[in-house]
């Protein structure tokens, strides 16, 4: 147990007579890169928000960072990160005070705030851009610092809500390095994905058709088992078979 | 508390920032003061005349001199021609007119008894009341001297009869501005408090951003305290500004204690605030709260005695008002600015603000769900 960063068992969450996520059972281990894919609706942010504290399930169990998911949201909350799909640094702030901002409600203090600031904007090479409105820095760059500000408090899992919507190639190559260079610091990378060439890039895969978890192992696993040319094929054979 | 210091310092930079708060700021209340006190003006003065004289005699003529020597009203159109004036009323060109008839300098004399006519345009109720009140007073007066004269009396063998005399206390020159002015500040302050804090708490439900703040580890306390102090200060600086506004301008008196105002106003803006919050609770953008902030505001403002008096309102009305937070602050702030009125006439008012405050925020904080 003590190597899994999450452990759920049968979780599920119901909307009045809809169930949006339905029984899920799965392990995370620590360090892991668990990709979660599944179509629009599926259920793969119901469940996130599970996961981060954001919702109350319904019924089942689940452990984050070996805290319970129904009684200890803080301490859960205290050791996530936590990246939306939405772009959710403010807007109207520099670079510079977001950092400081999320550094200071995390507890970080005044030195090792500024510490982290300057090792933050010394790999994102944001220098020059530190006391610029977030505003003015174009998507690519403002999901990678999304991405390092949420990893700011060090924490042991950082959830991924589909991170790369609408981002260049290139850029999405070099944030998928950022998420390989935490991974192997241990931080546990919990993300969903509509690009199936980023599902190759994770150690697992989960995915998700009509709330319930269809097919769950590494990507190579996953196309031999659907006797598959691609994570696409895998994907369109899963997504199909529901309608 | 440290938290609480992060998001004091976030919310003052985006505050400041915010190209539109600055005007909001400072523009406001200048704006507010200066025309709202001078429009919202009940002094009548100025209001036109026609006089309708078929007599054409030199006492008719010498009513008509005091009618407009008294400063309250400015001839129109002098005529004998009735539907002449009857026009001037309706199209609005007179207020209201005198027809003095035939012979009334002949009957004044022989009859001993004469009457005279006077219509008022009475669309407006409360000008027309004090427009015929005016009018009357003038021309009893006159009635009066006359009977004097006729008589050949000296004052003091006048017939008897009193006098009434009048002093008015509390606003001895009768200055509407300085009832006026203290019930617009209250009135920028709770636009301030009630207003800008729910928009800013909405703002970050529209921007995405209060997901963010709900997966760490702000406490709900935090995050409400940090978001309502910062305005809960701009609106006691606004208060301040105001009154010097009002100083400058209008020679405002402050007769009792000022840091009584600004004690109420304290405790009145956690009411405020806290309105502003469960505002915010219900609401998921910037214009749905503000519509629903405008919605109660306009009620308050409207049945809190700053333009109509309390007083006057149909019995349930007046029920209604306790329950208004706005109607004690023009209350209070009248009391301590005009009449000097200290600690033991408005610690009732402030312990009533204090329960307000209380319970709206409790309701607010139980409400707000940091689980969306």
């Amino acid at each position: 147990m003590n190597n899994y960063s999450i452990v759920t068992k049968d979780l599920t969450k119901r909307f009045g007579s809809f169930t949006a996520t339905d029984a899920i059972t799965f392990e995370v281990g620590q360090g892991e890169i668990f990709g979660f894919l599944g179509a629009n609706g599926a259920g793969k942010t119901t469940a996130m928000r599970m996961l981060c504290g954001l919702l109350k399930p319904s019924s089942g169990e689940a452990k984050v960072a070996g805290y319970d998911i129904y009684t200890q949201t803080e301490q859960i909350k205290k050791r996530i990160g936590y990246m939306s799909q939405k772009f959710s640094l403010y807007e109207d702030l520099t670079v510079k005070e977001n950092i400081r901002f999320y550094g200071g409600i995390y507890g970080l203090s005044n030195q090792q705030i500024k510490e982290k600031t300057h090792a933050l904007l010394d790999r994102l090479q944001l220098e020059k851009e530190a006391r610029q409105l977030v505003s003015s820095l174009p998507l690519g760059w403002k999901q990678k610092l999304s991405f390092s500000i949420a990893l700011l408090h060090d924490p042991s899992i950082v959830f991924l809500d589909e991170p790369t919507g609408g981002v260049d190639p290139i850029t999405r190559r070099q944030f998928w390095d950022l998420i390989y260079e935490s991974a192997d610091k241990g931080v546990t990378i919990f993300v969903t994905t509509h690009y199936m060439d980023e599902a190759e890039y994770c150690n697992r895969i989960s995915i998700m058709v009509d709330g319930k978890i269809k097919a769950l192992d590494t990507p190579a696993g996953l196309k031999k088992q659907f006797n598959a040319e691609s994570m696409n094929d895998v994907f369109l054979q899963l997504a199909r078979a529901k309608s | 508390m440290r938290t609480i210091f992060f998001i004091l310092q976030k919310e003052f930079l985006q505050i400041f920032r915010n190209r539109s708060m600055l005007p909001i700021i400072f523009a406001m209340p200048v704006v507010q003061l200066l025309v709202l006190a001078f429009a919202a003006n009940y002094e009548i003065k100025n209001l036109s005349i026609d006089v309708v004289d078929h007599d054409g005699g030199t006492w008719s003529r010498q009513l008509r001199d005091k009618l407009t020597a008294s400063g309250y009203f400015s001839l129109y159109h002098q005529s004998a021609n009735t539907a002449q004036a009857m026009e001037d009323l309706e199209t609005g060109g007179a207020d209201l007119i005198l027809t003095i008839p035939r012979h009334f300098e002949r009957d004044l004399v022989r009859e001993n008894e004469v009457r005279v006519q006077l219509l008022v345009n009475a669309i407006n109720g409360s000008k027309a009341g004090l427009a015929a009140g005016y009018a009357s007073s003038i021309i009893n007066d006159f009635n009066r001297r006359i009977r004097l004269d006729w008589l050949a009396l000296d004052e003091d063998d006048a017939p008897a009869h009193f006098d009434v005399s009048y002093r008015y206390w509390y606003n001895p020159d009768m200055n509407y501005k300085y009832f006026m002015v203290p019930g617009i500040l209250v009135v920028l302050v709770t636009m301030i408090g009630a207003f800008l804090s729910g928009m800013n708490i909405v703002k970050e439900k529209e921007m995405g951003t209060i997901e963010q703040l709900n997966v760490t580890p702000i406490r709900k306390i935090h995050f409400i305290t940090g978001k309502l102090l910062p305005f809960w200060i701009i609106a006691l600086f606004e208060l301040a500004f105001g009154l010097t506004v009002g100083k400058l301008v209008f020679h405002l008196p402050v007769v009792g204690n000022i840091g009584w105002v600004f004690l109420f106003a304290s405790v009145y803006l956690l009411v405020m605030l806290g309105l502003g919050l469960l505002i915010s609770t219900f609401t998921d953008t910037q214009q749905q709260s503000m519509f629903i902030t405008w919605f109660f505001l306009i009620i308050f403002v409207l049945m809190s005695g700053l333009f109509t008096p309390i007083e006057s309102m149909p019995p349930w009305a007046q029920k209604i008002t306790l329950f208004n937070p706005v109607a004690y602050f023009v209350k209070v702030i009248r009391m301590v600015m005009l009449k000097g009125s200290g600690w033991a006439d408005i610690r009732y008012y402030l312990g009533v603000m204090l329960v307000f405050a209380v319970v709206l925020n409790g309701i607010a904080v139980w409400n707000y769900r940091k689980t969306v």
